[in-house]
């Protein structure tokens, strides 16, 4: 019995290493196509991004195929929860490179105008934070996690003063308000990105230490 | 060991030691306490000794000659090991459903009324009473109403196990001891039995030897997992499951070893 559920367990965890490996290069793609305003690169992500959407659905059916054939418990049911939601949590993600190369085709429209505020060190931020979070799922490391969720309040932080700069570039500049928006929605998307890398981070401290640390909620302390 | 507090348990039994003949200790004293009107499951591997720990509380295992216990079971505060404990009384109490069914020789109505029989009762409207309200409380009642005088042997295994569970609730016990109670019963007869725990839980405590960890999963608001005599970890059923604190238990339960 160990064995089988093992083998399946192991099988789980290789597509979502898989899928973790290529939401990482449509992110890393998606801003070095709104740096470079790269109109066939952001492209590539918008096309790849419907192999995400496969590769998705078909680990969520095979975490459903464990848990009804095998019905795991404690530490193996807790690692499928935490793979179904991981699963879910990259393809939105994917889903925000998307958008941002989507972006990034719009602005290459309009003759590829300067960002307002830095936005390679957003993403670098942002990128920092997922290849963090996603190291920590990989080596089962809850340390890496904890380093990963501490990360995203500088982003929340730089995405506040993105929004101050580009409101006050809106009016200084009503003309520009279409380029404005367009990386304000960049911000956005990197700030959403940062939240999702959380949401793994969490995740994987829940597979560890079967502890949900969603909310800033103790379990211990709510229970008692 | 025991992460939860039990007050008011209805049987609490204090370091509980058996020994099967020539000294072979089965269980190495036990604490465990038992809450009133919940379900609890005792899992373990074959030998770990939880058949024989649940043999202790109704005394079941007095009948192996050689046999010692040492160690205190309490049953509402009163302890069943004293000398001038009345078997008899403490078996009404304290009833068992067997892995196999067990049903005798008679009428279906017979089989019911078993208990009361050998306890003297007489009274007809309050027998015919008992034989309907235990069956109805065992779900049998509408396949066999129409047959109540017919002999308990017709029966298929899973409605002889449930007149067992009649059988048991008839002399209104306070616990219902089930030993791996669906182990010969095929899954749509184990899910009626289930459901008939489930049930049984509003008016009786049941405590629950099985194999079949869905099982404990399933019907049990507590379980104890024991492993060579010894009570690893004791909890609520959906703490166990999901994040039990013994890596003896998670290896169990996940079925890396046992």
């Amino acid at each position: 019995m160990a064995v089988l559920i093992q083998a399946e367990l192991d099988k789980l965890k290789k597509s979502l290493l898989t899928l973790s490996a290529e939401v990482e290069e449509q992110v890393q793609k998606a801003v070095q196509a709104l740096l470079t305003c790269d109109k066939t690169l952001a492209d590539s992500v918008r096309k790849d991004d419907d192999k995400i959407d496969l590769m998705e659905v078909e680990l969520e059916e095979d975490c459903l195929k464990v848990l009804a054939l095998h019905q795991p418990v404690a530490h193996d049911l807790r690692f499928i929860v935490s793979v179904l939601k991981i699963n879910n949590d990259l393809e939105r993600m994917a889903d925000h490179a998307c958008s941002i190369a989507e972006r990034a085709i719009d602005l290459s429209r309009i003759m590829c105008p300067e960002s307002p505020y830095d936005v390679e060190a957003m993403g670098n931020k942002v990128k920092e934070m997922l290849r963090t979070a996603l190291d920590a799922l990989m080596k089962t490391d809850s340390e890496l996690a904890h380093q990963a969720i501490e990360m995203d309040d500088p982003v929340d932080q730089i995405h506040r003063q993105n929004f101050v700069i580009i409101r006050k570039a809106i009016i200084d500049n009503p003309q520009m308000t279409e380029v404005l928006l367009h990386f304000l929605s960049v911000s956005r998307y990197l700030e959403r990105m940062g939240d999702l890398a959380t949401n793994i981070a969490e995740d994987v401290i829940y597979q560890i230490e079967g502890e949900i640390v969603r909310h800033g909620v103790d379990q211990q302390e709510s229970k008692g | 060991m025991t992460d939860v507090n039990i007050e008011n348990p209805i049987i609490k039994v204090n370091d509980l030691r058996f020994f099967y003949p020539g000294d072979a200790r089965a269980i190495h004293g036990v604490d465990i306490a038992f809450p009133e009107k919940q379900v609890t499951a005792l899992i373990g591997p074959s030998g770990c000794g939880k058949s024989t720990l649940l043999r202790c509380f109704n005394r079941m295992n007095d009948l192996i000659d050689g046999s010692r216990v040492e160690g205190e079971v309490l049953l509402d505060g009163q302890n069943i090991y004293e000398r001038n404990t009345d078997i008899i009384e403490l078996r009404r109490r304290v009833g068992m459903v067997f892995q196999k069914s067990n049903p005798f020789p008679k009428s279906i109505y017979e089989n019911v009324i078993y208990g009361l029989r050998i306890a003297g009762e007489k009274d007809k409207k309050l027998l015919d009473e008992r034989v309907e309200t235990s069956l109805k409380g065992a779900a049998l009642w509408d396949e066999v109403k129409d047959r109540l005088h017919q002999s308990a042997l017709g029966l298929s295994g899973g409605q002889m196990q449930r007149l067992c569970i009649a059988r048991a609730i008839a002399v209104n016990p306070r616990v219902i001891l089930m030993d791996e109670p669906c182990s010969a019963l095929d899954p749509k007869s184990t899910a009626r039995v289930e459901e008939l725990i489930g049930e049984l839980r509003d008016e009786f405590t049941i405590i629950i030897v099985t194999h079949n960890m869905q099982q404990a999963a399933r019907v049990s608001d507590y379980t104890a997992f024991l492993f060579e005599g010894n009570l690893i970890e004791y909890g609520q059923t959906n703490e166990l499951f999901v994040k039990p604190k013994n890596k003896q238990t998670e290896d169990y339960i996940t079925g890396r070893f046992g």
